[in-house]
């Protein structure tokens, strides 16, 4: 085997060091819902990274949303029938963000296809 | 009366650049020398828009308010660093920048190439010209750094907090280094189209400006995420933000590029796609200035925001993509290439660079997709980090792995058994190592490990490649930091803590393995500003750390900044970053814990002195 | 023949392109969501004095519409805008509810004391959620809504003669 000893226990030591944290698991819920939430009135800052007025409210409103029981879709479709769709940082899904998903995709198959054909044809050309 | 000289030379400039379009197609199209002709233009052309920068400079170090854009963007109590740099903070005098480099990269050019075909070298600096032209008309007529205030007001309105740091200082300049190389790269591959000279000579050449143009380019995106990671205090440094977008697209470009002319310079595969690459990167360079500059994206950074500017850099865009869709249509007529690719470095190199398009794709459409959108529509939607975090993470697992066993392909033929053992071996031990780091988790256990072996995965065969001999070192060194920063980055990203609490000044609160407390604040008045600095303790089992945050109350502008305090070590980063709660005695005080911080930074700057590897031919 | 149909198709999306960029740049660029939810739930907001909640369809007393005209007092845009909210409220049939927003209550009430108060009720919003069932962005911002709680008009920001004379037009 060609695996050096060293190297391994360097990096089992590597990942314990991580490891010393018991991370609480996750972000709190409204940093979470307010990291996807565009602050309306900063130019480009997220509602979880702006203190101003209007992003403070906003993460007060998902505080008591949240403890009154509302989820997180519930929060999003409130802000969204208030604020219009834009306020949301993730795009839905739906017939006007279809092309948005796909595009990408598609490019790449058609990528990959155009990398195959060529492939093909040089050989061929042998 | 500096103002004049800068204005003239400018208008001097021009006149240059005409001449330089007539002399060298005479000089391209019957190849008499008139080189010495040419470069003395150039010389002349370089000189003159130096003397129009420099009047500009000397006019904001001399607080010479008569100016606007000093005007504007200055202040005579600004230390003599800012004022210096605030010659390019601003939009007609980043332009200037702009041109300078233009025109400098232009001399270097002709100088550099003296050993290459003369009608090439030609060609290539009347495709130059054609740049410098536009940019000369766009900042006489649109963004013009020259004029005047009268009667010269006694003061200057510039005096934005925020803009004074030394990384933001430095971060435009070096950026548009990046991207003003890939206008070589583009002139250089058209020049090349035309005269039938896209061989190894001229992809050596090429390749020079490549990394040159890539080396910049990464050092600037880093430190305009440095910045953005200090100045704004909390903890992110990327943020999918529009015109970040706009200086990675290029990036993704030039990286492909770069494989692309290795390639080109030993075998005389992927001309065509060379090509297309080198015309999409200064596309997507001018492409991004003019989203940037025009007004129609919603950012942090935008510029002034003027529809006029828009309309001129759209019509220049449009002459530019078309002359290059011409020409290449034109004398794109290579040989077909005979010779079979797969399993070797081609195809490598073609995976890589299928891979690159894909992302570039993403970051492309995500930015420019809601202006579509709004204009077909009138829809208006966000597209933010959800949606590239999602379309380009996947993708990035089975691009780490090839991009560990694409190198060197030789091994699949090898007959070693040894040799095959040891890659797949490797595999395991990530895919071990990584499920150990993430099993204490509670969400996404199988998602994160798959991620994180990948990354791992290549970090363990660019060690292991690091004894190859038979490859470069700015290849090992690259690909080495590139793995270091996609660990280092998916790392941060899921260790990272963070507390927040409201209190007053004396309180304590304990929120779950943290105590922290609001020990004091204290207030010092600072030449233009108020100080309020806070002590913080942040208490964790046996840790203790001590911090101050500070607000920063200026008066003139009338704004509160909020200065995090950073603590950095090679482990982790921690920071305190406090805000006002308005109308109330309480402060929100943010701490966060991100693991790896100046790794991320350390690793990106490897991947640049890779780059600088490559130019010294190691 | 196969490149030819490249380049057309290239030229083609590329003029799409540099069209819709083109047209871009003369949009509007304040956004009025146009399907937003122009209806207020009826919302309960506490009395600024007495901490009484209020429902919002309560505050009508036969009135075809009101006004509601968010302000505070460290809000420098609102002491201008105080002149026209005064005029109006020296129109009869106009009701206006003022809605204080993260103030202090002895500043809200110098605010008062010093510009007088144009307020039929004045509400209270310590914590900013109450205007965002309102839609609101900020402060100073007025709302005109009917007996059903829908939203008729909206003003972002201070508001100045002209929409004076809209308001009194709306009310006639």
């Amino acid at each position: 085997m060609i695996i050096k000893l060293p190297k391994l226990i360097f990096f089992l030591f590597f990942l314990t060091l991580v490891n010393f944290s018991n991370t609480f698991a996750e972000d709190s819920k409204v940093n979470e819902i307010s990291k996807n939430l565009r602050c309306l009135i900063c130019q480009g800052q997220s509602v979880y990274d702006s203190n101003s007025e209007f992003a403070l409210s906003i993460k007060n409103l998902i505080s008591s949303k949240l403890a009154a029981g509302d989820s997180e879709e519930d929060i999003y479709n409130f802000l969204k029938s208030k604020y219009g769709d834009w306020i949301i940082y993730e795009p839905g899904f739906n017939k006007f963000t279809l092309v948005l998903w796909i595009l990408p995709l598609f490019l790449f198959i058609f990528g990959g296809l155009l990398i195959v054909r060529k492939v093909f044809i040089n050989r061929s050309l042998k | 009366m500096l103002n004049l000289i800068g204005n003239y030379s400018l208008v001097f400039a021009l006149f240059t650049s005409l001449i330089l379009i007539v002399v060298t197609f005479i000089n391209f199209k019957s190849n008499k020398s008139l080189n010495f002709y040419i470069f003395g233009t150039v010389v002349l052309q370089f000189t003159l828009i130096c003397v129009s920068f420099f009047t500009l400079v000397f006019a904001f170090i001399y607080s010479d308010f008569n100016n606007a854009a000093v005007y504007y963007n200055s202040h005579t109590t600004k230390p003599l660093f800012y004022k210096i740099s605030g010659t390019w903070g601003n939009h007609e005098g980043s332009l200037l920048l702009w041109l300078l480099v233009l025109s400098l990269f232009t001399l270097i050019f002709f100088l550099k190439t003296k050993k290459l075909l003369n009608s090439f070298r030609s060609l290539a600096i009347f495709f130059q010209q054609i740049i410098i032209i536009g940019f000369i008309l766009f900042i006489i007529f649109t963004s013009n750094p020259f004029q005047l205030i009268l009667p010269m007001p006694n003061e200057g309105l510039g005096l934005n907090p925020i803009l004074q740091d030394p990384a933001l200082a430095i971060h435009p300049p070096i950026l548009y280094l990046g991207y003003v190389g890939s206008s070589i790269i583009f002139s250089s591959s058209l020049a090349a189209l035309v005269c039938d000279y896209v061989n190894k000579d001229w992809a050596r050449d090429v390749k020079k400006w490549t990394l040159i143009s890539w080396i910049f380019l990464t050092i600037g995106i880093m430190l305009g995420s440095i910045w953005a990671y200090y100045e704004l205090g909390w903890g992110g440094f990327w943020f999918w933000d529009p015109v970040e977008n706009v200086s990675l697209m290029p990036w993704f470009c030039l990286t492909a590029l770069l494989h692309c002319t290795s390639v080109l310079e030993k075998r005389s595969n992927l001309k065509s796609w060379t090509i297309i690459l080198a015309i999409c990167t200064f596309t997507l360079s001018m492409s991004g200035t003019f989203l940037v500059r025009s007004g129609i994206l919603n950012s942090v950074h935008t510029f002034a925001n003027d529809p006029e500017r828009g309309v001129f850099v759209l019509i220049f865009l449009t002459v530019l993509i078309l002359t290059s869709l011409i020409i290449y249509f034109k004398y794109n007529n290579f040989e077909k290439v005979t010779k079979s690719f797969l399993l070797s470095k081609e195809s490598a190199i073609i995976i890589n660079n299928w891979f690159m398009m894909y992302f570039l794709a993403v970051v492309l459409i995500g930015t420019i997709y809601p202006i579509f959108l709004e204009v077909i529509t009138t829809e208006k939607i966000s597209v933010g980090p959800p949606y590239f975090n999602q379309l380009m993470i996947p993708f990035l697992i089975p691009f780490l792995i090839i991009m560990a066993v694409g190198p060197k392909l030789d091994w699949i033929k090898n007959k070693k058994i040894e040799v095959k053992l040891k890659k797949i071996v490797l595999l395991f031990l990530s895919i071990l190592i990584s499920f150990l780091i993430v099993r204490h988790l509670n969400t996404k256990i199988l998602y994160l490990t798959v991620i994180i072996s990948a990354a791992l995965y290549l970090f363990f065969i660019s060690i292991v490649d690091l004894k190859n001999e038979k490859l470069k070192w700015s290849q090992k060194v690259s690909h080495l930091a590139f793995s270091i920063l996609i660990v280092s980055i998916i790392l941060n990203s899921v260790f990272s803590e963070e507390v927040s609490v409201n209190l007053k000044t004396g309180e304590e609160k304990k929120i779950s393995n943290y105590l922290i407390k609001f020990e004091n604040i204290s207030k010092i008045e600072i030449d233009n500003y108020t100080s309020l600095k806070a002590e913080i303790q942040v208490i964790k089992k046996n840790n203790n750390l001590k911090f101050y945050p500070e607000l920063r109350l200026y008066k003139v502008p009338e704004t509160i900044t909020s200065e995090a305090d950073i603590k950095t070590n090679l482990l982790n980063d921690n920071l305190v970053v406090v805000s006002y709660l308005k109308e109330t005695d309480y402060l929100n005080i943010r701490y966060q814990k991100k693991p790896f911080m100046l790794l991320i930074w350390l690793s990106a700057l490897m991947l640049a002195i890779g780059g600088i590897l490559g130019l010294r031919k190691l | 023949m196969k490149i030819r149909l490249s380049f057309i198709f290239i030229f083609i999306l590329i003029t799409f392109i540099l069209l819709v960029f083109f047209k871009s740049l003369f949009e509007d660029k304040s956004y009025v969501p146009k399907k937003i939810n122009n209806k207020i739930e009826n919302i309960s907001i506490k009395e600024f004095h007495s901490d009484n909640n209020l429902q919002l369809k309560n505050l009508f007393d036969n009135e075809k519409y009101i006004i509601i005209n968010i302000w505070a007092s460290w809000c420098l845009p609102c002491r201008q805008e105080h002149q026209y909210i005064t005029i109006l409220s020296d129109t009869n049939n106009l009701k206006i509810i003022g809605l204080n927003y993260k103030d202090k209550k002895n500043n809200a009430q110098k605010f008062l004391n010093e510009l007088g108060n144009p307020y039929d009720i004045i509400l209270k919003d310590l914590d900013g959620t109450k205007s965002i069932f309102l839609g609101a962005y900020g402060v100073p911002e007025t709302f005109i809504i009917d007996s059903e709680l829908n939203i008729l008009k909206k003003y972002i920001g201070p508001i100045n003669s002209e929409n004076v004379i809209e308001i009194k037009k709306l009310f006639k």
